[in-house]
């Protein structure tokens, strides 16, 4: 059997596919992080060092990771928008950089509530919290620069190669920062030095990981809908699609 | 050589003009006429290779073309709105960079003619800042007598030229034509073309651009 | 895109093209001659008010010197790059770049070199100077200029993409700003961290090396990106 992706590619067939796997994910997304808080919050031991401050790290962790991995994702529907000039790949990463920067914004929120208690300071120059606010940053730039510009196909195009030179750059920044820490030895404690992961924790972060996924994917889907009605409203079949008796 | 098919712009949601279809063949010159806003401008940097159209293709030299496409620039001059003077450099410089840039092998002597054709030969030293709208113009007038590139793009030529201006866009045109040229040229006046090559398009009759 | 073959511009229509748009860059920048001087004098003044927001102690200059030359060369750098494609996208010389048949790569490169030789090298060439006013040493300031040689020119490869990407969008500068100054981060961490480490009885290899690296990156990447972003702004 052979599945037709082309079909999806158009943002006509793909509208009604990503109402339908929004709601999945919707529906994932609050389940999984149900879970997690559970775990995280009830299930998970007191942490011998940290006290309960540490339970931070289920919210923390998946952020921080879900920051960098949209980043990624984002630059390869950006390649797929400028290589094949397809609408719907740049809808895509259009719609991803909001989730990115609230992702990045979140993980550093909650890097420095954990950092208050640890450290003794909200902000420390720690590699990562530094790596990701330039992130954050890189994430805001893209989203300026889509505000900046009226014409919705440059746009698209511009911030598509605006996030692949990112793209090529965040690994560059990365290891920069990393570098420039490690020879301005400044806080004691780095995040990685979190304590030791009891089975329970490590549970309680996959779960809560598997939520924030799903909220992303879900979030994504929703603003691309939005995105393609609010871009195709000229063409008759959005039309049908808004009036109620045309609705699919 | 120049054809287009079902040839769509848009500007946001608005549909400028769609369905375009047209066949320039060499010695002919498509006249594009309309009100403001039309699209005029639009078709222009299309067919120049500047944007890529909504939708339809381009064929030149009976093959498709897309935007920067490397043959379209062999053979594209493009005279804009925009005059692409430099203010700090003289109308003599101006011109030997566009010249240089083109790989159109004209030496000074030429360059130097070529101003005097528009009568600037005495203002042909001085920088470009010092000019006025008509004498700016009349730089690009000079640049196309240097060109031979086989299909001038001009966006509203008459503008700012005086009738001895117009004379000289005159005399190029029906050279230009008469060496198998080809033009598409925007302009609310009438071009001064023989009506033998003369090929107008009204936009404001091509479907799509029922809002004026 | 089309399936014909591209004609591949070979080794002489490359340099051609390079150094036509060098030369008529840095002749129309001889021209104005005083907004260089104006540019130069930016970072002058910058470098100069630091000492009065801290303290004229050469320890605490010492330490912030580093620092203090490459921040005020990054916004030296920011500060001109709108210059560098603006003007030519006002007055439809874009346009007539992009639409001629010399390689457009080849064509942007000579213009960013000729806005290094403009900016960054003026302020390579000034920065030792400067240095004095930071209690820094010969050798420190041999580093300081080697670095900023290498560094200088990735801010201009790396600003020609913001510039080129903000041309005709709303906010200019500003906008350059955020979009330009987070990928200048890791040259000021190397740069200035040359400096830091010879002032601590390191080696500057490292950094140096890493920053020539950048620099050979940024020269194969950017005239590309550039141009592909030209004519994303042309559309």
């Amino acid at each position: 059997m052979i599945v037709n992706w082309y079909r999806y590619s158009s943002p006509i067939s793909f509208y009604p596919l990503a109402g339908r796997l929004a709601r999945v994910f919707g529906v994932l997304a609050v389940v999984f992080t149900l879970a997690g808080l559970y775990i995280g919050l009830i299930v998970a031991p007191t942490d011998a060092t940290q006290g309960d401050a540490y339970r931070i790290i289920f919210l923390h962790v998946p952020t921080a990771w879900m920051a960098m991995f949209i980043y990624l994702v984002m630059a390869f529907w950006s390649a797929l928008a400028l290589g094949f000039n397809t609408r719907l790949s740049a809808m895509m990463a259009q719609a991803l950089a909001p989730t990115g920067a609230l992702m990045a914004a979140l993980a550093l929120w909650s890097g420095a509530f954990w950092g208050r208690p640890t450290w003794g300071t909200y902000w420390a120059w720690d590699a990562r919290m530094t790596s990701t606010l330039i992130l954050l940053f890189l994430y805001l730039g893209i989203i300026a620069l889509r505000n900046a510009i009226d014409d919705p196909r440059r746009a698209d195009r511009a911030c598509a190669l605006l996030a692949l030179v990112g793209a090529v750059n965040v690994p560059i920044i990365y290891f920069s920062v990393q570098w420039w820490n490690t020879l301005h030895q400044g806080s004691s404690i780095s995040l990685t030095a979190a304590p030791k992961m009891a089975m329970t924790m490590l549970e309680g972060l996959l779960v809560m990981t598997a939520g924030v996924w799903s909220y992303c994917i879900a979030v994504t889907l929703a603003r691309v809908r939005a995105i393609i009605v609010e871009r195709e409203r000229g063409a008759g079949w959005v039309a049908s699609l808004i009036a109620p008796q045309g609705a699919r | 050589m120049l054809e287009t098919r079902s040839l769509a712009a848009r500007r946001g949601f608005a549909t400028l003009f769609q369905g375009l279809g047209f066949a320039l063949a060499a010695g002919e010159a498509l006249v594009v006429s309309g009100p403001n806003g039309c699209g005029k401008t639009t078709l222009l940097r299309m067919l120049a290779g500047l944007s890529a159209p909504a939708e339809g293709e381009i064929c030149w030299d009976g093959a498709s073309v897309r935007p920067f496409d490397a043959k379209l620039r062999e053979a594209v001059a493009f005279n804009g709105h925009l005059p692409a003077l430099k203010d700090e450099l003289t109308a003599f410089e101006n011109l030997a960079a566009w010249t240089t840039l083109e790989n159109e092998r004209a030496d000074a002597q030429a360059i130097d003619r070529a101003l005097a054709d528009v009568a600037l030969a005495r203002r042909a030293r001085i920088p470009a800042r010092a000019l006025s709208q008509g004498q700016r113009r009349r730089i690009g007038l000079a640049r196309l007598s240097l060109s031979r590139r086989r299909l001038w793009i001009l966006d509203e030529p008459l503008t700012a030229l005086d009738s001895d201006g117009v004379e000289v866009l005159e005399t190029l045109l029906a050279a230009h034509l008469e060496g198998g040229g080809l033009v598409v040229a925007a302009s609310h006046q009438a071009l001064p073309v023989p009506t033998a090559n003369l090929r107008p398009l009204d936009l404001a009759t091509v479907p799509g651009g029922s809002h004026g | 895109m089309s399936p014909t073959a591209v004609p591949q511009p070979d080794a002489a229509s490359v340099s051609a093209a390079f150094a036509w748009a060098l030369g008529r860059d840095l002749r129309i920048a001889l021209r104005s001659k005083a907004e260089l001087g104006v540019q130069l004098m930016f970072y002058v003044i910058v470098v100069s008010l630091f000492p009065l927001a801290s303290s004229p102690s050469r320890e605490v200059l010492a330490t912030l010197g580093p620092g203090v030359l490459w921040t005020a060369a990054l916004l030296a750098s920011l500060l001109s790059l709108p210059r560098l494609f603006a003007a030519d996208f006002g007055d439809g010389t874009l346009e007539q770049i992009a639409l001629s048949p010399r390689p457009l790569p080849a064509l942007v490169s000579g213009k960013m070199a000729a806005h290094w030789l403009t900016t960054g090298l003026p302020v390579a060439v000034l920065a030792p100077l400067l240095g004095e006013q930071y209690a820094m040493d010969g050798t420190e300031l041999w580093i300081l200029a080697a670095a900023l040689l290498l560094g200088t020119p990735i801010l201009s490869l790396l600003g020609a993409i913001g510039a080129t990407l903000t041309l005709g969008a709303r906010g200019g500068g500003s906008l350059l700003a955020l979009l330009v100054l987070p990928l200048y981060a890791p040259v000021l961490i190397f740069g200035a961290g040359a400096v830091d480490a010879v002032r601590s009885g390191l080696s500057a290899g490292p950094q140096l090396s890493l920053l020539a690296a950048g620099l050979l990156l940024a020269l194969v990447g950017t005239p590309f990106a550039v141009a592909a972003a030209v004519r994303i702004a042309l559309d």
